[in-house]
């Protein structure tokens, strides 16, 4: 009964210590990763005009959208508009890939959410985002 | 005899008991962790906080440079 005690309690030790260093940090630096931080990163300088103009704003659900399209040089339109489903794609990766390096596929939406807020936090002021059913200048 | 067969239980029992509820716990979601990890990754994306932790090589636009940053015609 001793041993059966014992053993017990490493296999109960083994799960808290598991959970302790799961919840201390999650894991962001896998390839894939890196790889979705550097082509937003890359994509940033391109988008960065556009939400200074109002053209595009940040979702609530953690995504851009196209707020103003005739804020958008002419010349720029075509382009334009694939560059905010890119940046989606990614977004949408970035998050998905995230729950997954940590094990936890079903995080995706808790990850998004926390994304949807941390990103209208640190955007500059004179960008717009989304809050109730209209855009708000920041 | 009887006494092996009701300590199996016992054991089985535990088990069945415990290694639930440890991974119920583990699957709570780490908001503060998530909080801290997006705080990270957009700070990286957007490169706020330059100087601090920001990688010294920072990739080069990839597409070619059709800078929309003409002066338009007013």
């Amino acid at each position: 009964m001793k041993k059966f005690l014992l053993s017990l309690l490493v296999i109960v030790s083994i799960f808290t210590a598991n959970w302790v260093a799961a919840a201390a940090d999650l894991e962001v630096n896998t390839p894939a990763i890196s790889a979705l931080k550097a082509s937003m990163q890359a994509r940033h300088s391109q988008l960065g005009p556009f939400y200074s103009s109002g053209a595009v704003g940040l979702t609530k659900d953690a995504f851009i959208a196209i707020k103003d399209a005739t804020a958008v040089p002419l010349k720029d339109r075509g382009g334009f508009n694939s560059l905010v489903s890119a940046e989606n794609a990614d977004r949408t990766n970035l998050y998905k890939e995230i729950a997954t390096a940590n094990g936890h596929p079903e995080w995706q939406g808790d990850i998004q959410n926390t994304f949807a807020g941390r990103w209208i936090d640190k955007a500059q002021s004179g960008w717009f985002y989304q809050s109730g059913g209209g855009w708000v200048k920041k | 005899m009887k006494n092996t067969t009701t300590k199996k239980w016992i054991i089985s029992l535990s088990m069945v008991a415990i290694l639930p509820a440890c991974v119920t716990i583990n699957i709570y979601f780490p908001a503060a962790a998530a909080e801290k990890a997006a705080d990270k990754i957009i700070d990286e994306v957007w490169q706020l906080k330059q100087g601090q932790d920001a990688p010294a090589d920072k990739p080069v636009e990839p597409t070619p440079a059709d800078a929309p940053t003409d002066a338009p015609a007013k």
